[in-house]
This record gives C-alpha cells, structure tokens and sequence, in this order.
C-alpha cells in the first residue's frame, strides 16, 4: 500500500482524469496531485488517486520497473500489487476497461 | 515474458552501474571497519530488494533490516477488533484486501464474514461511495496505511460522503515511529532510507528535525533495484564521514516540502494521536484519527463499538508465539521465528506480517532473505 504506480493523462475533467496504464483506461482522482497536470503528463497513482506529477525527462527511468514487473506472471507478489493499484482506480462509465 | 526473464533484464539491465554501486558499497564498508546496519521503513522496498535478491550483493558487513514499513502489519489488534466488532453488529464494513485476514484479538474480518457478517474488499476509498450507493445500510470503511493512503481518505470526507458511509480510521504515520525505533536500547540502526511515496508526500524537510535529534543520517529512496543500491550506498557514505543530515536520492517523486495540495486535505480532516503499534511500542502522535469536526464521518463516534464480547474468547493459542513485533522493530528476523514457514505460512497466517503483501515474513516467504553470496 506504499506503492504507486505511473500513468498517462488523456482527459481531464474538472477533478477527474482519464489516465493510460498501459493500454487500459481508468479514471483517477486529481484533488490530491502536488501541481496542476494536463493532457499528456505522466502522474504517480495511489488507490484511485494521483499523488505527484512525474516530470518530464524522468518519465522514463519511472516507467522502467513497472514495465519490468507488469509482465511478470499473476504469481509475484510485487506485479500483484501494481496490478492492485490499477484495479484501484475507476472503471470507465462503470464499464468493462477501455483499451 | 518469465519473471525469470524479466528479472534477468531488470537486475542486468545496467549491470556497469550495479557493480559500481556495490563495490562502492563494500569499499565503505571497509572503511568503517565493523558492521554496518540501516533499517528501511517500507513493504515495498523490501519487495524490491527481496525479489531483485539485492541482499546477495551487498557486503557481507553491512545489514539491511526492515522496520515498521507494512501499514497492515501494525494496525494493533483492538483496532482490528472495532472492526470486527462493528460488522457483527449489523455494519457493513469496507477494507482493503490485505486487512482482510489479519487476526484482531480473536477474529479477523474473513472469519467474522464468514460466520455471516458483511465484510467487502475494496481497493480504493471511493468505492465505498459505490457500496452506500442504493441501500439504506450503514457502510463503515476500515481505513488502514500511511500518509500516502490517509490523503486519499482525506479526500473522501470532504468530498461529503452519504449520511451512512463512516470511516474508522487505523491511519498511521511513519515520521514517529522512526523515533521510538530508533530510541530501543536493543536497535543499532546507524542510517534510515525513507518510504519513498511516504515522502513525496511529506518532503524531505520533515527527516531534519528526526536527524537533530538522534544524530543518524535518513536517505529517501526510489524503488528501482538501482535506486535502492544508490540509497544504500549515500547512507553509507554518510555513516562513514560522520554526517548527520538528509539526502534526498528519489528525487523524481520526493521534493524538499512534498505534496502541499495532499498535505492541505490530510491535516484539515487528520489529527495525530498517540496509540499502539502492533507488537512495537505505543508511538507517540503515531495515529492519524478524524478531528472533532468531522466527527459526523467518524465511525467511533457514531456508533457504540462493542468490544466486550470478543474479548471473552481466547486468542489462538500460536499467537503468543509469533515475533511480529520484534521484526518490525528490526530486532529479529523472520528466520528467528519459530513458526515462520511451519505453523505460520500465507496459506494459514498467524501474525500480520505473513498475511500482508508488505509484510516482512510474507516477502521472505516469497523470495526468501537472504541468499547465497553469487561469486
């Protein structure tokens, strides 16, 4: 639960965002991020909410451990808790996941 | 892809800076000439380093220990018990999954479900808005974590929850407890990595006062297996020289002030109060509780929480038995429990820190402590 786990900002909507995770869309909360974001920042996502505006040129070294460990099996603890991050925030429309 | 493979390419991926980073840390070591231990204060962290096996590259002379870094682990039992007492009384409550087996005084919330109380899983805050949504029932959301997870809670009250949506806040917050365990006569904790996403709520600045005081240096720290040996070896650094100050080696997410916007909402809803840690020590302003204002969200105060009748059964008898608390005090090691991988397994958990994915014998239990040194 100290986890967070990083996503791209495609839609923003007053205090909601949809944001990417890798190819899935869900909606996260915005009341809680350190600076405003827009269309295309990348946030730091914890239990539904974004906690941090991950600056641009870090991107990338953040992105690397997730990508490493979402294609880990269902088996390992650690890809199982990032995984419980984005089942953390909201489905779309209450639907099933935009791809 | 395999985990093997993936963890191949992640450990490898830039095995120049790797094996500069641990020679680096093997030549401070040295330096200093006698053993070395730094504690760590986050489940995740431990995930990393057991699932990258970065205690196998590590010098022999130096141990990482970790503190009380799992929220799970130390919500105290009574805590758990208000809980379980609440959905026996009709309530449904709401938690994350992780809290769902952990045992209370004499049950825990699955076996308290399973005697046919409503208890419901849920991985964020606002579902609880879901579960309140078409029924008439009171809803209770058990809300456990650090100050990370206490910002979304936060969040949740003032975005002014239906009349029967309440929180029963088990709320910790880690900049105490780093005193007390660092005050135990029996821990020689010479350094602290900070919980990386803890921080980036609180910024760095907060360690100053915890350095004044005790006179160890704290080092916050990314979760990358080379982020963590980065953090290991500035720590290092710094025991050596005699320095006693924070650096800050995650800066991508941890700024000197943090989060102010999170930190505006957690303390307009949050207070910290003393309680008990499980198994550790009562931690003074270690409790994160709703103040008087918001009481109406408050769970403690509006419902009268029973207590009594758990209190009559007997706990079961292996957990006087289970060393949680001197692990997470970074006294012990899973491996000196007893039951560790015997009685006590994530199939049949007796303490908290098997049950919880941030737990310390959980995470030994999965990719085992140590390991043998790789030539």
């Amino acid at each position: 639960m100290c986890l967070g786990v990083p996503g791209k900002v495609v839609e923003i909507d007053g205090l909601t965002a949809s944001v990417d995770f890798w190819g899935v869309k869900r909606k996260v909360r915005l009341e809680t991020v350190d600076e405003p974001v827009q269309v295309g920042d990348y946030v730091l996502v914890h239990v539904g909410f974004a906690i941090r505006r991950i600056p641009q040129g870090q991107i990338e070294e953040t992105l690397d451990l997730y990508n490493q460990l979402i294609a880990a099996t269902n088996q390992d603890l650690m890809a199982v808790d990032i995984r419980a991050e984005v089942a953390a925030t909201a489905k779309i429309n209450g639907g099933a996941d935009e791809r | 892809m395999s985990v093997e493979a993936a963890v191949e390419r992640l450990e490898f991926r830039d095995p120049h800076r790797a094996r500069t980073l641990t020679r680096l840390l093997g030549a401070l070591c040295r330096e200093i000439g006698k053993p070395v231990s730094v504690m760590h204060v986050c489940g995740t962290h431990e995930q990393s380093i057991g699932r990258f096996g970065l205690r196998s590259l590590l010098p022999k002379e130096l141990t990482v220990l970790m503190g009380p870094g799992c929220p799970v682990c130390v919500t105290d039992m009574p805590e758990v018990d208000e809980a379980v007492a609440l959905a026996r009384q009709g309530v449904v409550v709401a938690t994350f999954g992780d809290m769902f087996r952990v045992p209370g005084t004499a049950f825990s919330l699955a076996e308290a479900k399973a005697e046919g109380a409503d208890v419901r899983v849920i991985y964020s805050p606002f579902e609880a808005l879901k579960l309140v949504q078409g029924t008439e029932k009171q809803v209770v959301f058990f809300a456990t974590g650090f100050e990370t997870t206490a910002v979304a809670t936060a969040a949740l009250v003032l975005a002014h929850p239906p009349e029967n949506l309440s929180v029963l806040s088990a709320h910790k917050y880690i900049p105490p407890v780093m005193e007390i365990v660092a005050e135990m006569p029996q821990s020689h904790v010479q350094g602290f990595l900070a919980a990386g996403h803890a921080a980036t709520i609180t910024g760095w600045h907060i360690f100053e006062r915890f350095v004044a005081r005790h006179h160890i240096p704290v080092v916050t720290a990314g979760f990358e297996p080379l982020d963590i040996l980065a953090a290991l070896s500035e720590l290092v650094r710094l025991i050596r020289d005699g320095e006693e100050r924070v650096v800050n080696a995650y800066p991508r997410c941890v700024t000197p002030d943090g989060n102010r916007q999170a930190q505006k909402l957690l303390w307009e809803v949050f207070a910290t109060e003393g309680g008990n840690w499980r198994g550790i020590a009562h931690v003074p302003n270690g409790n994160l509780r709703l103040r008087p204002k918001y009481s109406w969200a408050d769970a403690r105060c509006r419902f009268d929480i029973d207590l009594s009748s758990l209190l009559d059964e007997a706990p079961p008898r292996l957990t006087q038995e289970c060393i949680c608390g001197n692990i997470m005090a970074g006294i012990a090691s899973p491996y000196d429990c007893r039951l560790f991988a015997k009685e006590c397994t994530p199939q049949n958990p007796v303490g908290a820190c098997m049950v919880s994915s941030e737990g310390n014998c959980k995470i030994w239990h999965e990719y085992g402590g140590h390991v043998v040194v790789r030539e």
